[in-house]
């Protein structure tokens, strides 16, 4: 499956960068938006307060650690959720007949390593954070965990988001603000929030265990609406209990799908 | 090779439903050639559909070699060569040569396997000219040679293929149908294509069938068919008749 991955999005680089543009212009593409990353993170910097009882750095610790999931599943997966325009153009056809996951080919199709910045950036926030932070060494160990875990529930919704377009091929929008919608609300801390979106986005939705309830872990302070300790460790658990189902709707998908009249 | 057994598939539509195919049964031995007619709408690219994966039944059984599509479609996908003529299944904006390197890494052929394939089909096909072209800026001719390669390349046991002759110039067209011909003679790989074009079927198809309304209406070889209308000397003739004769008897 990873090998098979890392081959296909390989082939697919390596055509962006002879075909597309010459390597002239990728290299300035590169420079220019490596700067505007570097200003994107100075303006979060200058921007950053304190926020809802929280530290100008525990936000940024918090913003970095959903952002370096939410920035890889857009990378590497992101694309699935341009399932719609496949299915319209037939395109999706071809890829049912080849002996690699459609899943797969859609992640990778058109891959291109440009959106590597953008994982670097969250990635220097996150440890600025954790730098400026006086953590307890002990409870690190945390940090890996959380963004593996946002990885997979990111992944999921994308997952999600692309098997609904099988049955609605007409909303791709929709759909759209649904993924990009869950990595901005996780910005932020979510005692920023109203209560009943915290509890919605924590039990229907697992959002809170991308980076709020391990995050609370990680910076040792309790959760300002009083959600028991143990918590803070039921993310992975959160993560497969999403996982699944979106795999289980994208198996569906494809068992429904219609193809084309021509 | 490919069996079907009562096989059917619908579509709703808003509120109605509509039987592409229903009830078709039918089984292809393998090493056999059989072309497959059958008017507009008439349900063969859906049963295509069917043989390959794409598209799940909705009612019968379908097997190809051994493997049910819909269930096992990636296990199939090593053992099956699918060619849809109206649309390519390459990669718009690979050149013809990358695209067949990423069906090679797709199907995990083996390098020196392929290098001999591809220079065969390179040869047989006349690919040499264009090979070092996007796909989208092939002409029609040379994107259904392409497309052909690309469906062989895993070296399949069977082949179907949906119109692979629609839009062809008689030359290409012969050079397609002689390269069917010799594909199944002397490799014998297993051939399924449906068409418009009769002269694939006089000039290829050993067994015709035709399917009208998503149920087969005629099986059996190209002389039979000509027998189901004494009197009438074309193909052409015959072929009329049975699609508007079945188109009266389904009202
Ligand atoms: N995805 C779909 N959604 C709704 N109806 C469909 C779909 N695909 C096919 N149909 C319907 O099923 C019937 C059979 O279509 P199919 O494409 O199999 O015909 P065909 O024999 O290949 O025709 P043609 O010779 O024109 O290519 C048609 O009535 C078509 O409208
Ligand atoms: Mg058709």
């Amino acid at each position: 499956m990873v090998s098979t991955y890392i081959l296909l999005a390989w082939t697919w680089a390596r055509a962006a960068m002879a075909y597309r543009a010459s390597f002239a212009l990728m290299a300035v593409l590169g420079t220019v938006l490596a700067a505007t990353d570097v200003a994107v993170i100075l303006v979060i910097f200058a921007n950053t307060t304190s926020l809802a009882g929280f530290s100008h750095d525990e936000v940024l610790f918090l913003y970095g650690a959903s952002n370096v999931a939410f920035c890889f599943c857009d990378m590497f997966v992101g694309n699935v959720d341009r399932i719609s325009r496949h299915i319209k153009a037939g395109t999706f056809d071809a890829m049912l007949i080849r002996p690699v996951s459609p899943w797969i080919q859609l992640a990778t199709d058109n891959f291109s390593p440009t959106r590597a910045g953008r994982i670097a950036q969250a990635a220097a926030v996150l440890a600025y954070a954790l730098a400026a932070l006086d953590l307890d060494a002990r409870r690190l160990w945390m940090v890996p965990v959380m963004i593996v875990t946002g990885v997979v529930i990111f992944a999921s919704l994308w997952t999600l988001a692309a098997s609904v377009q099988f049955v609605l091929t007409d909303a791709p929008e929709v759909v759209n603000a649904f993924t990009y919608g869950s990595g901005q609300l996780t910005q932020y801390p979510f005692s920023v929030y109203a209560r009943d979106l915290v509890r919605g986005v924590t039990y229907a939705l697992p959002l809170a265990f991308v980076n709020w309830q391990p995050g609370l872990y990680v910076l040792g302070r309790d959760d300002p609406f009083g959600t028991p300790s143990f918590m803070r460790f039921l993310g992975p658990v959160a993560a497969v209990g999403l996982a699944l189902p979106a795999w289980l709707a994208w198996r569906r998908g494809i068992r429904h799908y219609r193809s084309t009249g021509s | 090779m490919i069996e079907l057994d009562r096989a059917g598939r619908s579509f709703k539509v808003r509120r109605e439903v509509v039987h592409a195919v229903r009830d078709l049964s039918f089984t292809i031995a393998a090493g056999e050639f059989v072309g497959c007619l059958g008017p507009n709408g008439a349900g063969k690219s859906t049963t295509i559909k069917m043989l390959c994966g794409i598209l799940t039944p909705t009612s019968g059984r379908v097997r190809v070699a051994g493997l049910d599509p819909s269930r096992r479609r990636t296990t199939l996908a090593r053992r099956i060569g699918v060619v849809f003529g109206q649309r390519t299944t390459l990669w718009w904006d690979l050149p013809l040569r990358d695209s067949f390197e990423l069906i090679r890494l797709l199907y995990n052929v083996d390098r020196v396997a392929y290098r001999s394939r591809l220079d065969e089909l390179t040869e047989t096909l006349g690919l040499g000219d264009f090979a070092a072209k996007p796909v989208r800026q092939l002409s029609l001719g040379q994107r259904m040679r392409g497309d052909l390669a690309a469906a062989l390349l895993h070296a399949p046991d069977v082949l179907v293929l949906d119109e692979p002759t629609i839009g062809l110039d008689v030359v290409s067209k012969a050079g397609i149908r002689d390269f069917l011909r010799r594909l199944n003679s002397e490799q014998g790989t297993t051939v399924l294509l449906t068409t418009h074009d009769l002269g694939d079927i006089e000039r290829l198809c050993r067994r015709v069938m035709l399917i009208d309304h998503g149920r087969l209406a005629f099986d059996g070889t190209l002389d039979d068919l000509m027998a189901t209308a004494p009197g009438r000397s074309t193909i052409e003739e015959v072929v009329t008749r049975l699609y508007t004769t079945g188109r009266e008897t389904a009202r």
